[in-house]
């Protein structure tokens, strides 16, 4: 469904040049669930950022379906990490779901239908009238669920969406995904820094390295369906699941750095007087 | 709620006190040039209401509404296209700041002889003088507009004259009306100015005639015409404002 062939960004040019993402390969079947989990600083907003089609990759190639991604493709939807900025605050709940859907061939009450039903199914029936900065963060969070899924999409790109949620908003959100994905037969390629979200929401977890960004392995997440916050979180996979990965970031975070240190000292070496 | 009613009581309590303070101390006035607040108010009656209407405030007023939507227009559009584009704009801002830094009545000598006059100078030097606040506060608005809004309306395939008018101008709408505002008063300024130098009626023009000869309760009726048309203009912009930009104060309340 969704390819990504030896994917480098490089920000800048010549001297002030900053290498983001290195080489990354991985895919996404149809219909899976993949968390994209590495170290804070790994380079994981660049990566969706090109994933989506916003920003042009240095080198390498993105598939979607087949059909190579050059610009935003129509089956993608990406919700954002920062709902407030990401919702229009002069629109409505329902205004902000219906906004994207302007461009599709639908009539009047066919799109209605799909914003109230998508609306209704991250539970805000009852505040579509409102404006977002009525709402709570999670409930914010929520309506961007809510246009990402009306908008129909084959592949959902989520961008560390409950890094500023509490953690009870977290847990609740996290289900909401597992719930809405089904219902709407959503591919859905998740990014994170919590080894737990990663761990508790994927089919496949896909984990990086430190800056510049690697894969640095693919861990299939073989965790029974559909998972509870408490049950799937109680078995003794999970916990091996969620060490594995923390070790797997850990080492990969010293690489990373070690590579730093080496690069530090060769610019010394080049920069002293010969 | 009852804090409420003593603001607007003190409101108007204070205006009202100043005017019956006015009233009493000018009552016996017999210096020529402070003739008593009842005379003044007389002559208001006679003149404004509503005898010198159709003569003077009326192509006072439509000098002053053509100025200042021509500033709107020009000042909103330059500071969309400014406000996109970076290298657009380092390339004019010398030019730019050069032009906001000429004091507009310098210009009039100049529009006077181009122009002639009659509206066109005093309509071009009006423009002239709104359209920076509006354009600076445009080009800074626009500029300003978080990428994370404009980013999402293209991962949704947002059409981008609907990204524009429909993202980027609301986000940028408090910003740009910030700059309308002051420039309408600064508008009614230059309307004063440009109908002083050169003019053959307008309220400006009013004033100065009165003075020159003599007429002083006329002189002082135009100046409270000014100030209570400056009063309402601002008043009737704020009301528009708050309803357009409801959204932006309840998300300043909201964030707090």
């Amino acid at each position: 469904m969704l390819k990504v062939t030896k994917l480098r960004k490089v920000y800048g040019t010549g001297d002030a040049a900053t290498e983001a993402i290195a080489d990354l390969s991985f895919e996404v079947d149809k219909g899976e669930f993949v968390c994209i989990v590495g170290p804070s600083g790994a380079g994981k907003t660049t990566l969706l950022k090109t994933v989506s089609g916003l920003m042009a990759p240095t080198a390498g190639e993105i598939e979607l379906a087949g059909e190579k991604v050059a610009g935003p493709p129509e089956r993608m939807a990406l919700v954002f990490q920062d709902y407030s900025r990401s919702l229009y605050p002069w629109m409505k709940v329902g205004e902000n779901v219906a906004f994207p859907l302007r461009r599709k061939k639908m009539s009047k009450s066919e799109r209605k239908e799909v914003v109230d039903h998508a609306v209704d199914s991250v539970g805000l029936a009852g505040s579509i009238d409102k404006y977002p900065w009525q709402l709570s963060g999670g409930m914010q969070q929520r309506v961007a669920i809510a246009r990402g899924l009306a908008y129909q999409p084959e592949v959902l790109l989520m961008d560390e969406p409950f890094a500023s949620v509490d953690a009870q908003t977290r847990a609740d959100l996290e289900d909401l995904v597992l719930d809405v994905r089904h219902e709407y037969g959503v591919t859905v390629l998740f990014v994170t820094h919590d080894i737990d979200e990663s761990v508790y929401m994927g089919d496949r977890v896909v984990i990086l390295t430190g800056r510049p960004a690697r894969v640095q392995e693919v861990l299939p997440i073989d965790l029974p369906r559909p998972r509870d916050q408490v049950e799937t979180k109680e078995l003794p996979e999970f916990a091996h699941l969620r060490a594995h990965v923390y070790r797997a970031i850990k080492g990969g975070q010293e690489a990373g750095e070690d590579d730093e240190r080496a690069g530090a000292r060769e610019a010394q070496v080049s920069a002293s007087p010969s | 709620m009852s804090r409420r009613w003593l603001y607007v009581a003190v409101e108007i309590a204070v205006p009202a006190a100043v005017f019956a303070l006015l009233w009493v101390w000018s009552a016996g006035s017999d210096v020529y040039y402070y003739p008593p607040l009842q005379d003044v108010l007389n002559t208001f009656k006679d003149t404004w209401l509503f005898e010198r209407v159709g003569s003077d405030v009326g192509p006072s007023m439509v000098r002053l509404f053509i100025g200042y939507f021509i500033a709107v227009g020009v000042g909103v559009a330059a500071g969309v296209a400014l406000g996109l584009s970076p290298v657009l704009r380092r390339t004019l801002a010398p030019i730019v700041e050069f032009l906001r830094a000429i004091p507009a009545p310098a210009l009039l000598p100049f529009a006077l002889l181009v122009l002639g006059v009659g509206n066109s100078s005093k309509i071009f030097v009006i423009a002239f003088v709104c359209l920076w606040p509006i354009l600076l506060n445009a080009i800074d608005g626009v500029s300003g507009v978080d990428p994370t809004l404009v980013d999402t309306g293209r991962v949704y395939r947002i059409p981008a004259k609907d990204r524009l008018m429909k993202v980027v101008l609301p986000a940028a709408a408090p910003q740009i009306f910030a700059g309308m505002r002051t420039s309408l008063s600064l508008a009614l300024i230059l309307m004063v100015i440009s109908e002083m130098v050169a003019s053959s009626n307008g309220i400006g023009y009013f004033v100065l005639q009165s003075q020159r000869s003599f007429a002083i309760p006329e002189m002082w009726s135009g100046i409270i015409l000014l100030g209570i048309l400056g009063y309402l203009f601002n008043a009737i912009f704020l009301l528009l404002e708050r309803r357009a930009l409801a959204w932006h104060r309840g998300a300043r309340a909201g964030s707090q």
